[in-house]
């Protein structure tokens, strides 16, 4: 089932198209990244899906709803954790929660139940009376997860939810992301760090000058974006280059140390082809390891190629 | 709980309602505009006119004092939480934008009618006799919708930054006090100032208290009620359908 299914969304802000034609479906418990670079429309899309602007072109169903005829009943299902921090800084933790849970409508005993919980869970209970003014950034964007998940959404949104905080508050945020998607929550998550897109997301979504450029698994996209693969490998004992170079597949290789690094168009068939080659010259594999570009590789290559 | 539901809609407007209250009652512009700008342009306007009997006086003054307490609140709030994002906390939520107005407006309601109260209360212990309370309290709360509409009305320009909002509020509303027979009775009014003071609900506000403590009025009753509904209705769906168009800019 989709959770989220955008199409054709279309935002122009002036003259600036800030987002082009995106469309996109994210499944019932997946961990969705939303990638790409600044001002590339992660935000503008996000704000469109969460229904705080109107697209100019283009539809978004939330949780079966139309986020445009039936916002309140798709809202009424999700919770979002926007870019910039947004809880009443005049207002202590406790109140902030406690305005969140009436606005969703939950009874008081439940959501001074949850709120008790959340905060516990994010290690805000002791400070829960203290205005909000005096927090840190990283406890101010715990207290907004807080207030995104009062009433247990079954979607999240969240926009670089762990930009600038220390790496206590970050750990933090990343583990309950993931406990949460484990309990059952979908969450569509914008970011530009990739390595934690690629740690947390089940599909990523690359976007660029307001355009999807790919949309795969961090692991797809790594390895699609590059046609010949690399593969490192040492054995027991010096074997000649000359015969590796002959095997299967192998475009190109080379000596450092006592590894060697074969370039190939067919990653399997030399990985078949090196084993064979070791058992037929009685030469044992010491390690054999395949260098797959990481999550930036595949970023930059794809924000570029839609660049250029 | 259908959370679309108009009930549900309400009790979600009061909500935002009582955040308002929390937060913004205190601020300063809204204590200067709300309560000491009223309170000085009524010390100034005694010492310069003593001639004009008390009721006049504190007649003009409980209508200019809900005038500018209820039109304090609302104009600013919409700019503030632009400013602070969280407008768009508040879009975010399964609240509808006629909610987040409307809830606005209790807010700004509510403050005019607990400072205007104090005003009467100040007439009363004055001396004045109040001489027809059911009328007064109709009006009062009449007036307050209305004004807290207009409030609202001058919040629409998509701005966040609320010193402009408070420079055009104010560009606003100063003219009208000055053409609804606050300052000047109807009666000694030029035929312009007349004509002007008709499309002020202002005017019919400060009608109805003159006729509340004084049983002299310029329009009839019927009309002074009439017209603050019929502006109420105007200005309140104007608002709400403006501020519709226009939130997503602020964002």
């Amino acid at each position: 089932m989709n959770i989220i299914e955008a199409g054709h969304l279309f935002k122009r802000f002036g003259a600036v198209t800030a987002v082009n034609d995106v469309g996109f479906t994210v499944r019932e418990r997946e961990i969705f990244g939303f990638l790409g670079p600044n001002g590339a429309g992660k935000t503008t899309t996000t704000r469109m899906l969460t229904g705080v602007i109107p697209p100019d072109n283009g539809t978004a169903t939330i949780l079966g709803h139309d986020i445009q005829s039936a916002p309140v009943l798709a809202k009424q299902g999700f919770g979002v954790v926007p870019e910039t921090s947004n809880a009443y800084t005049d207002l202590t933790a406790w109140q902030n929660l406690m305005l969140m849970g009436e606005l969703y409508g939950l009874p008081r005993a439940l959501a001074e139940k949850r709120s008790s919980d959340l905060l516990g869970m994010v290690g805000l209970v002791e400070r829960k009376d203290q205005k909000v003014q005096a927090y840190s950034k990283g406890m101010k964007q715990r207290l907004i997860l807080t207030m995104a998940l009062i009433h247990e959404p079954e979607l999240l949104f969240l926009d670089e939810p762990t930009s600038g905080l220390d790496v206590q508050s970050t750990q933090m945020i990343l583990t309950l992301l993931r406990d949460l998607n484990q309990q059952g929550t979908t969450i569509f998550l914008t970011t530009h760090n990739m390595e934690e897109a690629n740690r947390l997301c089940h599909r990523v979504g690359i976007i660029r000058a307001g355009k999807m450029v790919a949309i795969d698994a961090p692991e797809k996209l790594k390895t699609a974006i590059d046609r010949v693969h690399k593969i490192e490998v040492s054995f027991e004992r010096e074997v000649p280059g000359d015969a590796l170079a002959g095997l299967e597949g192998v475009i190109e290789i080379s000596h450092t140390g006592d590894k060697w690094q074969v370039t190939t168009q067919n990653k399997d068939l030399t990985i078949r082809s090196l084993v064979t080659f070791g058992q037929q010259n009685g030469v044992a594999i010491v390690t054999l390891n395949t260098i797959a570009p990481s999550l930036d590789d595949a970023f930059l290559r794809l924000t570029q190629e839609a660049k250029s | 709980m259908n959370p679309a539901g108009f009930p549900e809609q309400v009790r979600r407007a009061w909500v935002i309602a009582k955040k308002d209250i929390r937060i913004y009652y205190f601020k300063g512009p809204v204590l200067i505009f709300g309560v000491f700008m009223p309170l000085f342009m009524f010390l100034a306007f005694l010492a310069g006119s003593r001639q004009l009997p008390l009721s006049f006086l504190v007649s003009g003054l409980v209508g200019m004092t809900l005038f500018f307490s209820a039109t304090a609140v609302s104009p600013a709030i919409f700019p503030w939480e632009g400013q602070a994002k969280t407008l768009e906390r508040l879009a975010s939520c399964p609240v509808t934008v006629e909610a987040i107005v409307f809830g606005d407006m209790i807010a700004s309601i509510l403050f005019g009618i607990g400072i205007t109260i104090i005003t009467v209360i100040i007439g009363l212990a004055l001396g004045l006799s109040l001489l027809h309370g059911i009328t007064l309290l109709t009006a009062i709360l009449l007036a307050a919708f209305c004004f807290s509409a207009i409030g609202m009305l001058l919040a629409v320009p998509p701005t966040n930054v609320p010193s402009n909002i408070m420079i055009l509020s104010s560009l606003i509303k100063f003219p009208l006090v000055f053409i609804s027979g606050i300052f000047v009775p109807l009666e000694q009014m030029p035929f312009l100032g007349l004509v002007l003071s008709v499309f002020s609900p202002l005017t019919y506000f400060t009608d109805l208290v003159r006729y509340s403590f004084t049983e002299t009025h310029y329009f009839p009753v019927w009309i002074d009620i009439a017209a603050l509904a019929v502006f109420t209705i105007i200005f309140t769906v104007g608002t709400m359908f403006l501020h519709k168009r226009t939130l997503p800019k602020r964002m």
